[in-house]
């Protein structure tokens, strides 16, 4: 066997491998990594059918951008968000299954039946190198689809900016407006001229969700983010519980998974 | 080595990411069975231009790459927005025009 045939039978049923992966794995994440492992396979079957330009394409956009985009995505949305089992339409999977194998045989018939002309090499393929070769066609006879192309990725860029930008719920204070509400307070009121009160840092604690202790001991809100207050109570009502900010009592302030809980919640 | 052997891998890819989009509910798991139909063209695309012996496969391919990338950044925003609305990627909750 040559070794571009010993390439392709090690990597060919890598690359069904993943993408069976794909299609059987319940959670998103495994369905992502398994189809990274059918690209970066793909990537190397271009390489060895004398594409190389393709192949490092492959892996920069495909395995590189398109898949990180997919993996942020599934961040996004929710990594523990996997399928249900339950068939909207009955026997839809058997169908789709039955329907997928016929396409497959169909396929794969007309294609073993067709007769394809012998493969070149790369020299005769593109005989000033292969970057240089796709340069010359992509500047010259494909220059119009080229230069269209550049119109497209605009477009895309600026639709998926407009269609996830999200409106703010308030308007932006500005600086100014927020400068004079600490400094010209209307209710005269000029404790809070030096800032709002850091958050606590103890000896045992040192949290940002930790709230700054008053001389009486107990904490203050205003030290605390209005974000982390926001998560700690939708946390406690998912667990049912409603405990309390900490106080100062030393062994409630141990507890440090606390405020890390909340924001995994999230 | 018989270029048929690639043309026959990608049809059997291609198959794969077909029963995928079909039978899947994750809305991301569909477009990533879509990916691997597009990376499944494009090796036949690969591989056709190596049995003829021009280029034009490879900048075909080329060009499929670009389209499949707009595309999965347009897609991916309209996932987001779905599951924004409605807490949800599954593609059988989508199913009114509005909410």
């Amino acid at each position: 066997m040559s070794g571009e045939a010993w390439t392709f039978w090690i990597v060919a049923p890598l690359t069904v491998l993943g993408g069976l992966g794909l299609v059987m794995s319940r959670k998103a994440v495994h369905s992502a990594l398994w189809l990274a492992v059918t690209m970066i396979g793909l990537a190397v079957l271009y390489i060895a059918q004398d594409a190389p330009f393709l192949g490092v394409v492959q892996v920069i956009v495909y395995t590189g951008a398109v898949m990180m985009l997919f993996l942020f995505v599934i961040m996004l949305v929710g990594v523990d968000a996997s399928d249900s089992l339950v068939e909207t339409l009955r026997g839809q999977r058997v169908a789709a299954l039955l329907a997928g194998s016929g396409l497959a045989v169909v396929l794969v018939t007309a294609v073993t039946r067709s007769i394809l002309g012998a493969p070149v090499d790369g020299a005769t393929l593109a005989p000033v190198g292969n970057v240089e070769g796709l340069a010359d066609l992509i500047f010259s006879d494909y220059l119009f689809a080229f230069e269209v192309t550049s119109a497209l990725l605009i477009t895309a860029a600026v639709g998926a900016l407009v269609l996830t930008l999200q409106p703010r719920a308030a308007r932006r204070r500005s600086q100014r407006e927020l400068a004079a509400e600490r400094f010209r307070p209307e209710d005269g009121d000029f404790s809070m001229a030096a800032g709002l009160p850091t958050p606590g840092v103890l000896a045992r604690h040192n949290a940002v969700g930790t709230p700054a202790l008053l001389p009486d001991g107990t904490p203050s809100e205003l030290s605390y983010s209005r974000v982390l207050q926001a998560r700690q109570s939708l946390a406690e009502a998912a667990d049912g519980v409603d405990e309390p900010l900490p106080t100062d009592e030393g062994e409630e302030l141990t507890s440090d998974e606390r405020p890390a809980d909340g924001g995994e919640r999230e | 080595m018989n270029a048929s052997n690639y043309v026959v891998l990608s049809a059997v890819l291609f198959s794969i990411g077909a029963v995928g989009v079909l039978i899947r509910r994750n809305a991301l798991v569909v477009f990533m069975c879509v990916e691997l139909m597009l990376n499944a063209s494009n090796l036949a695309f690969v591989t056709f231009a190596r049995t003829t012996g021009t280029l034009d496969g490879q900048v075909t391919a080329f060009f499929v790459m670009v389209v499949a990338a707009a595309e999965v950044v347009v897609g991916l925003a309209i996932i987001m927005m779905i599951y924004r609305s409605r807490r949800s990627a599954s593609v059988d909750d989508a199913s009114l025009l509005k909410l």
